[in-house]
């Protein structure tokens, strides 16, 4: 009925009408007739949470579970049945005219229904499903119990918008909400007040970020010809019709939002600070999904990216610095959650880096694989602090033997991590490492038919693929580190730990499972793999397999675990990286990135430039609105004293005493003499009878 | 005789009493010469009676009234003179001039 | 010139010089004196025009009453007698304008009246004066009576001593 409806408004509409319902070879699929559902879930589990949370048996968590949990069957089904191999259908569009702005012009809302909106769908749903059930023992006796599962499920919500979105003002819609709910979620614990500072730390930061993409969307607006949606602004610019400057400059603007979101340089400073929300949170948000927004908008947008060579290399040569910045960091961390969430950046750079060189489909191979094991690895980091009540690595150590299921869900993640055959890490990073080799050394490869299709330049994608390698072995390198540290040796904290409940180390056990088969569904030699699946930017090919580049990054991770276990199994009380010296210093200090900002542009405009519009606003803006409440006292007292008192009063006045003076005068005609009386009386019947006789 | 000279001669004595009520001082003499301005008026309404002699001798009757009124007026004007005599104990006109500025 | 005509003038000028008399004289007594000429001579000139009762009405009332009633109130007021100044301030101005009134009427009437002739045969007879008193001024008769009245009453009223 509601599809229906969709179809009614659809038809009535603008630009809906350009992309009305079309249904693919499988006429009358449930799963895509009904794929706003998924939409729609969360947003209705939130209500319901908010509204009647409170009074339920599990304080509202039964309903996200509920929800997500429906949300996850069908978007697995929507998968599977429309997009995988021969079943594909062409891309749906389901929308209805939201509003309309003159012109004939309107923009719509609703949801774009292909392959990569489908597998994201898949993403999202079933790690957000994973969380809720998670949350549910690591959030309980927390007295803001509901309101967690309230904005958990808004979140994802916004995040399926996000990802659905039609047109850009939609997704625009979904980044600013998960930002929100980013936001609550990192200051969830807001007593302490580093909690809250780390909320609005990520808020800020995010948001220079998304001025650029604001400002890039409505560039691209303007340049398409007044069009916010996503399928046309990409026709008009393959078509040429937007010029290269502006095409660029819509590129680096909306890049800079993605840089904001996705916690690249310089804008990741966010990421590792919040860390202090709760750790479910951490990992649905900060590992898989609203982390990954920056790269699915980029791919979303990806046939315009492609046509700016400009744009490409920046986004390489970025993803590249943050790749290994954020390895270096990654390995002189105490807390564990600081060391994932480096970890984190540092993998999304790869993800950003495939962008660069024109891979799309690696990319979001990437994001697919790196969303099981981030969130998983965060989950495990959760269950080891609930257990031992400390994110700091020198409290644990030889948790083995403590917390067995965890011990192996985290191997299973490390692993995946490092990029080790086969867990499904291994063959995203290796498509990416591949990709950027091939572009680097076959020239020309990104043209098609003279038009620049996904070239970044040669020397940036060897770059990238360089870049790539190192980091690889860093992320092997600190992992490992991590992993030796807190699995092994002896335990140095208080207390005895003991394995998290099942609703734990269930979700754990389905990750880990997956970290070790999602991988595998892109292999190189199944043509009919993840690639075709989403087909970013139109482009259906799987990266061949290279047996040397895959042998070459397999040593980079290999040798990197081992190092790591080299160095930490013996536990050495001081860290052999402090051997370093002044490099271990400036990793310690976050290569005092975070000092220069506040000394650079936070405190100038803390302390000067909001003191300076302070004044402003207290001198220059009230003394204007002051002054002209002055001046019209003035002006008041100036009119009733010049105007009145002197000009009306005084013409009143005026007219009185000249009154007075006259009678003055003339009363004096009043002598009292009657015979002076008769005489004027007689002179004046002589005039008149003169005037009437004469006249 | 002719008319005009008749009507001359009221004129005169019209002009004179006007110059006695208004170049007077004694209230009594005032009174005089308004007797002397409603004689010439009589005698205009004579001389026209004279000279138009219609039926009801208009002219005639009329200068009677007149002097019938006239003498009413110099009674009461007598009256109101010795009463401001007595007040004032003067009647020069021009010193009863309490109604002024 | 016929004898009436002559004597008419010959009064007339008479009276006027009293008349002039009147205002000009300088003794009370002797201005009200003059007055009882102009009047006299006023009647006769009356009873020279033919209205006879009128003349002898003027004679009797003016002459015999109401001259005696000046006198009266000059004594009563103690008039002064002797050479005292009689005129007040006003004298040019009361010359002018009597003088500027007379040129009014004496040029109106010499337009209007200038070649008009008085029959002097005619004479009014007390019988008619009466018939036409009684029949076509009746009511101003009566109304100049009942003034007469009003007159009386008020002027012993006003001149009673309280």
């Amino acid at each position: 009925m509601v599809t229906s409806l969709f179809q009614f408004l659809a038809a009535e509409g603008g630009e809906a009408t350009e992309h009305a319902i079309e249904f693919g070879h499988k006429a009358g699929n449930v799963f895509v007739e009904h794929a706003w559902i998924v939409l729609a879930l969360p947003f209705i589990a939130t209500i319901l949470i908010g509204a009647i949370g409170k009074r339920l048996p599990k304080g509202g968590s039964e309903v996200g579970i509920l929800a997500m949990g429906v949300a996850s069957v069908w978007s697995v089904g929507l998968l599977i049945t429309n997009f995988i191999g021969s079943a594909r259908v062409e891309t749906t569009y389901q929308s209805f005219d939201w509003f309309p702005f003159g012109n004939g012009l309107s923009v719509g809302f609703g949801l774009q229904l292909d392959g990569l909106t489908a597998v994201m769908f898949v993403v999202v749903c079933t790690i957000s499903l994973m969380v809720n059930i998670y949350s549910t023992s690591y959030m309980h006796g927390d007295s803001r119990f509901t309101w967690y599962f309230t904005v958990l499920n808004l979140f994802s919500g916004s995040m399926l918008l996000l990802v659905a979105a039609p047109n850009l003002l939609q997704m625009l819609m979904g980044w600013e909400l998960v930002g929100i709910c980013s936001y609550l979620l990192i200051g969830f614990w807001w007593e302490k007040r580093e909690n809250s500072d780390a909320a609005i730390k990520a808020v800020i930061t995010t948001r220079i970020g998304d001025v650029g993409f604001i400002i890039g969307v409505f560039v691209l607006f303007v340049a398409a010809g007044n069009t916010f949606d996503i399928q046309t602004i990409i026709e008009r610019a393959e078509a040429g019709e937007i010029s290269m400057f502006t095409l660029t400059a819509g590129c680096l603007l909306l890049f800079a939002g993605a840089a904001g979101k996705s916690a690249q340089f310089p804008l990741y400073v966010w990421l590792p600070d919040a860390m202090a929300g709760p750790t479910p949170a951490s990992s649905l948000i900060h590992a898989a999904t609203m982390v990954t927004a920056g790269i699915f908008m980029i791919a979303r947008l990806f046939p315009i990216f492609e046509i700016s060579e400009v744009a490409m290399n920046t986004i390489a040569i970025i993803a590249v610095i943050t790749m290994l910045m954020s390895a270096l960091l990654a390995m002189v961390q105490e807390d564990i959650k600081r060391v994932l969430a480096y970890s984190t950046i540092s993998q999304l750079a790869y993800m950003f880096a495939a962008l660069g060189v024109g891979a799309g489909n690696a990319a979001i191979f990437h994001l697919y694989t790196h969303a099981w094991f981030k969130a998983l690895l965060f989950q495990g980091a959760g269950s080891l602090i609930h257990a031992v009540h400390s994110n700091n690595m020198g409290d644990m150590g030889g948790m083995k033997k403590y917390m067995p299921k965890t011990y192996w869900t985290f191997a299973a993640g490390t692993l995946a991590l490092a990029g080790i055959f086969p867990f499904a890490g291994f063959w995203s990073k290796d498509e990416i490492l591949t990709e950027a080799f091939n572009f680097g050394t076959e020239p020309g490869r990104g043209l098609v038919e003279g038009v620049n299709h996904g070239a970044s330049s040669d020397w940036v994608a060897l770059l990238v693929y360089g870049g790539g390698v190192l980091t690889a072995f860093l992320t092997a390198f600190y992992m490992s580190r991590l992993f030796v540290r807190v699995f092994h040796g002896e335990f140095h904290g208080h207390g005895k730990p003991h394995e998290s409940p099942k609703l734990i180390t269930g979700p754990l056990m389905f990750l880990g499972i997956m970290s070790v088969l999602a991988g595998l569904v892109g292999m190189p030699w199944w043509k009919e793999g993840f690639g075709t699946w989403i087909a970013v930017g139109g482009e259906l090919h799987v990266a061949d397999a290279n047996v040397v580049l895959i042998g070459i990054s397999l040593l980079a991770a290999g040798s990197g675990l081992a190092l790591g276990n080299k160095l930490y199994a013996s536990h050495p009380a001081v860290d052999p990286l402090k051997k370093l010296g002044w490099f271990h210093t400036l990793l310690v200090n976050k290569y005092y990135l975070d000092d220069f900002y506040m000394a650079a542009i936070i405190r100038p405009i803390r302390d000067r430039v909001s003191k300076a519009m302070y004044w402003v606003n207290n001198n220059v803006l009230d003394g204007a609105v002051n002054g002209a409440a002055a001046a019209t006292r003035a002006l008041g007292r100036g009119v009733y004293k010049q105007v009145d008192q002197r000009l009306i009063d005084g013409a009143v006045n005026g007219m009185g005493i000249g009154a007075k003076a006259t009678s003055g005068r003339v009363r004096f005609l009043q002598t009292g003499n009657v015979q002076r009386y008769a005489a004027l009386l007689f002179v004046g019947v002589i005039l008149l009878a003169v005037l009437f006789t004469r006249f | 005789m002719n008319l005009a000279w008749l009507l001359t001669f009221g004129a005169f004595l019209f002009s004179v009493g006007i110059y006695g009520v208004l170049a007077r001082k004694n209230a009594v003499l005032v009174l005089m010469s308004i007797e002397l301005m409603l004689n010439a008026v009589n005698i205009n309404l004579v001389g026209f009676n004279a000279w138009f002699a219609d039926q009801t001798a208009s002219g005639q009757i009329f200068s009677l009234f007149i002097i019938a009124v006239a003498a009413a007026e110099v009674g009461v004007g007598l009256a109101i003179v010795l009463l401001i005599f007595r007040r004032r104990k003067t009647i020069a006109v021009d010193e009863v001039d309490l109604l002024k500025w | 010139m016929t004898l009436p005509e002559f004597f008419i003038i010959a009064i007339a000028v008479i009276s006027a010089i009293s008349a002039v008399a009147v205002v000009a004289a300088k003794n009370v007594v002797r201005a009200a004196l003059y007055l009882v000429g102009v009047l006299g001579g006023l009647g006769f000139i009356f009873i020279l025009l033919g209205a006879e009762f009128v003349g002898w009405t003027q004679i009797l009332v003016y002459v015999g009453a109401i001259v005696v009633l000046l006198l009266f109130g000059l004594m009563l007021t103690a008039a002064p007698i002797g050479r005292y100044a009689l005129d007040n301030q006003q004298r040019l101005l009361a010359f002018l304008v009597s003088a500027a009134t007379f040129t009014g009427f004496t040029v109106m009437i010499w337009n209007a009246f200038g070649d008009q002739e008085i029959p002097l045969d005619q004479v009014v007879r007390t019988r008619d004066i009466g018939t036409s008193l009684f029949t076509n001024f009746v009511l101003p008769f009566e109304l100049v009576s009942v003034l007469l009245l009003a007159a009386l009453v008020g002027a012993i009223l006003l001149a009673k001593k309280y």
